[in-house]
């Protein structure tokens, strides 16, 4: 239980990994290391597909990576129409770890390579997520 | 290359807005087509695939429904998704089959009716089109996720709006031609130019990919009809043998996606395994279908099936070089943007075209030169899933 209240709309309820919502909460965007062979995972997985483990630990992801790369909604599925526009885009920490989410800036701001900050963010409804903005 | 597993029978349904009739109705078109092109009759066929993804249909565990429908109970039947490259994954598994000695004869369907489900339904399932544990969340639906990979390409590689737009110039020239595909009007430059008020193509839906980047939702069926050498010899004049075949995964979160400015990986993955079973090259291949669901996909497929460096795709266009006359014709019969985009039935479509191309049989959309290689690019998802068939005579 508890993933329902992850990002704008959840559509899982139950996962293993729901800690996640938890550490959003005290601020921390988290993912997976297998405690046994050390492999990292973002987004976070229970399980570990390297060594099929189930041991694993959370570590926190690096503040700041660069926008890979962006795109600015201006349609949306059904329960995001509100949102509309809105950007999503790709960031790279350049360790090996990835990371997709919004992007808080008005459209015309982002550029591929752009520097950015990861942050958690609570909606008014309650809904708790993370986002990148401008470094 | 060996000649093992031909193509006997081919048949597509019109791609259309709102068919009126069931889904078992829709299939038989495009079997009725297929059986009555290969000069067979139902009792020949011993097993059966149908390929279609299931959020869009309503009948639960379609095979059997179908299969008696089509008259082909009781002969096993199958099932295989891979969403919009199903009906591709479908003629790999019954190719598998065949060279298996398990069947002789194997019919391909693939079928979507889109329109089965209301537009609100339809809304709220292309949030949920990738991964909804980590990514809808956040409001992701298919065109953004392309949208993502065209931003890549313009900001590393040089691509410009224009070139998307004259990836979508070319299918409707060839659209317009194509009784079956459910967008036949033409479309001009000033139908992108954002300065023009009447200006049908610019609308920004998830930038850069705008209105005329993508192709439109439709109802269709397709139907391949797979034999082994000895019935391929019995029945048909001109069987089209299965000269390679690959197909690849990749992860769905676009977290774990390689560089996205070199594309989809399972396109040059399926199509390296695909080009060595055949024993050919890229520049072998006298025609392609590949798959267009947005402008930019086409312009990634031609990097990722070696018709182009990498980052360099858009010289094809700039060139007109994938224009029927060019050195590499692809989508000439409008690709997904112009025919339309019947998920299941998509790469059965494309098996179609160039089957038609390699027996000189495509009427107006023919390519000169007698082509005798012909390739299908068909992709599943934002690649989630990638198949690249090649066909020769």
């Amino acid at each position: 239980m508890g993933f329902e209240k992850f990002g704008r709309k959840s559509f899982t309820g139950m996962t293993k990994t729901a800690k996640f919502v938890d550490l959003l909460q005290e601020g921390k965007v988290e993912g997976t290391v297998c405690k046994q062979c050390g492999a990292k995972y973002f987004p976070p997985r229970a399980d570990c597909a390297a060594c099929l483990s189930k041991e694993m630990d959370w570590f926190e992801v690096p503040k700041k990576g660069k926008v890979e790369t962006f795109t600015t909604a201006y349609y949306a599925p059904f329960g995001f129409e509100k949102d509309c526009p809105y950007t999503m885009g790709v960031v790279d920490f350049g360790d090996g770890t990835k990371l997709f989410a919004r992007i808080a800036a008005k459209p015309e701001e982002v550029q591929v390579g752009m520097d950015v900050t990861v942050r958690t963010i609570t909606y008014e409804d309650g809904q708790v997520s993370f986002e990148m903005a401008k470094a | 290359m060996e000649k093992d597993v031909a193509v006997i029978g081919v048949g597509q349904t019109y791609f259309v807005r709102g068919y009126e009739g069931s889904i078992r109705e829709l299939a038989f078109e495009a079997f009725r087509e297929a059986v009555q092109d290969a000069g067979i009759t139902s009792k020949d066929i011993d097993a059966s695939v149908f390929c279609s993804a299931p959020e869009y249909d309503k009948q639960r565990s379609p095979a059997g429904v179908l299969a008696e429908y089509l008259g082909l109970i009781p002969q096993p039947t199958f099932y295989i998704e891979t969403v919009c490259s199903s009906s591709s994954s479908g003629v790999k598994v019954a190719y598998s089959m065949i060279k298996a000695g398990l069947h002789d004869m194997v019919v391909v369907l693939g079928f979507q009716k889109m329109s089965e489900i209301t537009s609100a339904e339809s809304q709220e399932r292309m949030g949920r089109g990738a991964d909804i544990q980590w990514e809808a969340p956040f409001g992701t639906m298919m065109p953004a996720y392309y949208a993502m990979y065209a931003q890549a390409y313009m900001a590393k590689n040089g691509l410009t709006h224009d070139d998307m737009r004259d990836v979508r110039l070319k299918s409707a020239s060839y659209g317009t031609v194509n009784e079956r595909a459910v967008y036949r009007k033409g479309v001009k430059a000033e139908d992108f130019d954002p300065k023009n008020p009447d200006a049908k193509m610019a609308g920004a839906v998830a930038w850069p990919i705008r209105v005329g980047d993508a192709c439109a939702n439709a109802d269709g069926a397709s139907c391949i009809i797979l034999a082994n050498k000895e019935k391929a010899k019995a029945f048909s004049k001109k069987p089209i043998w299965i000269m390679g075949i690959g197909a690849a995964s990749e992860a769905v979160n676009m977290a774990a996606r390689p560089d996205f400015s070199k594309g989809l990986s399972v396109g040059y993955k399926a199509a390296d395994q695909a080009y060595k079973m055949a024993g050919i090259t890229a520049k072998d291949v006298k025609v392609a279908e590949v798959h267009d669901c947005f402008t930019i996909a086409e312009l990634m497929a031609y990097e990722g099936l070696g018709f182009a460096p990498m980052g360099e795709g858009k010289q094809l266009i700039r060139e007109k070089a994938t224009y029927k006359e060019g050195r590499i014709p692809v989508n000439v019969d409008g690709g997904l943007l112009s025919k339309g985009h019947p998920i299941g039935a998509t790469g059965g479509s494309q098996i179609r075209t160039i089957v038609l191309q390699l027996r000189g049989e495509a009427g107006p959309m023919q390519v000169p030169g007698d082509p005798d290689i012909g390739l299908v690019h068909n992709v599943g998802g934002v690649g989630l899933y990638g198949n690249v068939t090649i066909f020769g005579r």
